[in-house]
């Protein structure tokens, strides 16, 4: 099983569950035609609600990384691994960023807050524009 | 199909003149996992009751499948079509396991031999033992058992894992949670333990005194309510009025901790207009809400 839940996060399930996905297809854990635990299987290993289940993988398959087919299960769609090029390419964007920013000698934390901050100015931004 | 398999308004019962609902409003989406909470007291099993149409409201409405449950001649109907863990766990106490599955099978006729069997073994429930002479967690096993087996589309358990140790605690929801999966089966559950709730449930509703103080999908409350951290120079004065949404503030030195239940922009957009301060938000436990919730009353 390639999900766990962290209970104590007071991050909801359904994210939980999508991140992991993400995050497995950006790893390479997952990748094209790979099929998912289906519904009931996820709910009864991990003790969690179905519907929760259903949520997050009608989610994944809105952001197209997952393919739904009825009575068949859950498969990784073929684009996904598309997204994990172009994310790859974000991430060596971000490694000499922090190549960068080493010599500040900066916590782990605070490159978090500067990283968070960063975003929540951009989201700032585009709501001033009235952009999504 | 109808949307609100359990449907109250304004529900409203006294015990000899002490209110224990006080105009309760409850909305059970058909084919949630439904967590009732609440603290002792709180009016969670006079609610069972009544939608059970063991108790008669004194005013309001409630329906069961689109039925009141106050018609008489519904009652037996609706009845039929749920199962149901009371909190006493009462059975007759003169008849063995082996008895009293014998004796309920024939009252339901999509009763499933399947379920039964597999429950009887799962279980580990003895066959020829009596009632009384069963473990409080055996006897929540076997009303469980029951219940399950009846081919109820809509089940009623009033804290269906309480004296249940860890181990069979878990064996219990794992079984609801093949049932929902499997069958569709609508579950409406009262609990303390809001791990278990946080786990299994997709809807849940805060009851305090009779009344609902919140209901709604978990995770949509989870991605509405945060707290927030904001960290303020002495220089600046905070505001004595917050754009709604902050339902709790909390200060300590130059540190001010928001519990928020919606409006998290906005809120965040205030707190950064202060010169200097910063600002980080967290998510937020169930317990925190229901805390907030129960405690402030």
């Amino acid at each position: 099983m390639i999900f766990r839940l962290n209970q104590s996060s007071g991050i909801p399930l359904y994210l939980q569950l999508i991140e992991q996905v993400k995050h497995a297809v950006e790893t390479g854990a997952l990748r094209e035609g790979d099929q998912l635990p289906t519904i009931r299987k996820v709910a009864v290993d991990l003790v969690m609600n179905p519907n929760t289940v259903v949520r997050a993988y009608r989610e994944l398959e809105h952001e197209g990384i997952l393919d739904l087919k009825h009575g068949s299960g859950a498969f990784i769609k073929e684009s996904a691994g598309g997204r994990a090029r172009v994310l790859r390419k974000a991430q060596a964007l971000v490694q000499s960023a922090m190549e960068r920013l080493a010599p500040l000698g900066l916590t782990e934390d605070e490159l978090r807050r500067v990283f968070e901050n960063e975003l929540a100015q951009s989201r700032t931004a585009r709501q001033l524009e009235g952009k999504p | 199909m109808i949307d609100h398999i359990i449907e109250t308004s304004q529900l409203t019962k006294s015990f000899q003149g002490q209110p224990a609902l006080r105009g309760l409003d409850l909305r059970v989406p058909t084919g949630s996992i439904f967590g009732f909470l609440g603290r002792n007291g709180a009016g969670k099993t006079t609610t069972i009751k009544t939608l059970m149409g063991l108790l008669r409201s004194d005013g309001g409405t409630a329906r069961v499948f689109g039925n009141p449950v106050s018609d008489a001649d519904r009652s037996i109907e609706i009845r039929r079509r749920i199962g149901f863990v009371t909190e006493d766990k009462e059975l007759y106490p003169y008849m063995t396991v082996e008895q009293i599955v014998r004796f309920t099978r024939p009252f339901f006729p999509k009763w499933r031999d399947d379920l039964e069997q597999r429950y009887l073994k799962m279980f580990e429930l003895p066959p020829k033992k009596k009632i009384p002479d069963l473990s409080k967690g055996m006897r929540s096993k076997l009303m469980l058992l029951l219940a399950i087996s009846r081919g109820a589309e809509l089940l009623i358990l009033d804290e269906p894992t309480d004296g249940l140790d860890p181990a069979a605690t878990e064996d219990v929801l794992r079984e609801l949670v093949a049932i929902a999966a499997s069958e569709g089966t609508t579950m409406f559950f009262s609990s303390h333990q809001l791990s278990e709730v946080e786990l299994i449930a997709d809807y849940i509703g805060i009851i305090d005194q009779g009344k609902m103080m919140v209901a709604g999908s978990l995770d949509d409350m989870k991605a509405q309510y945060q707290r927030l951290q904001i960290v303020f120079p002495n220089s600046v004065e905070l505001p004595t009025r917050w754009v709604p949404g902050v339902e709790h503030v909390r200060q300590e030195g130059r540190v001010l901790s928001i519990l928020a239940s919606h409006n998290v922009d906005a809120i965040i957009e205030q707190a950064r207009s202060l010169p200097g301060t910063s600002v980080e938000s967290f998510p937020v436990t169930l317990k925190e809400i229901f805390l907030e919730h129960v405690r402030s009353n």
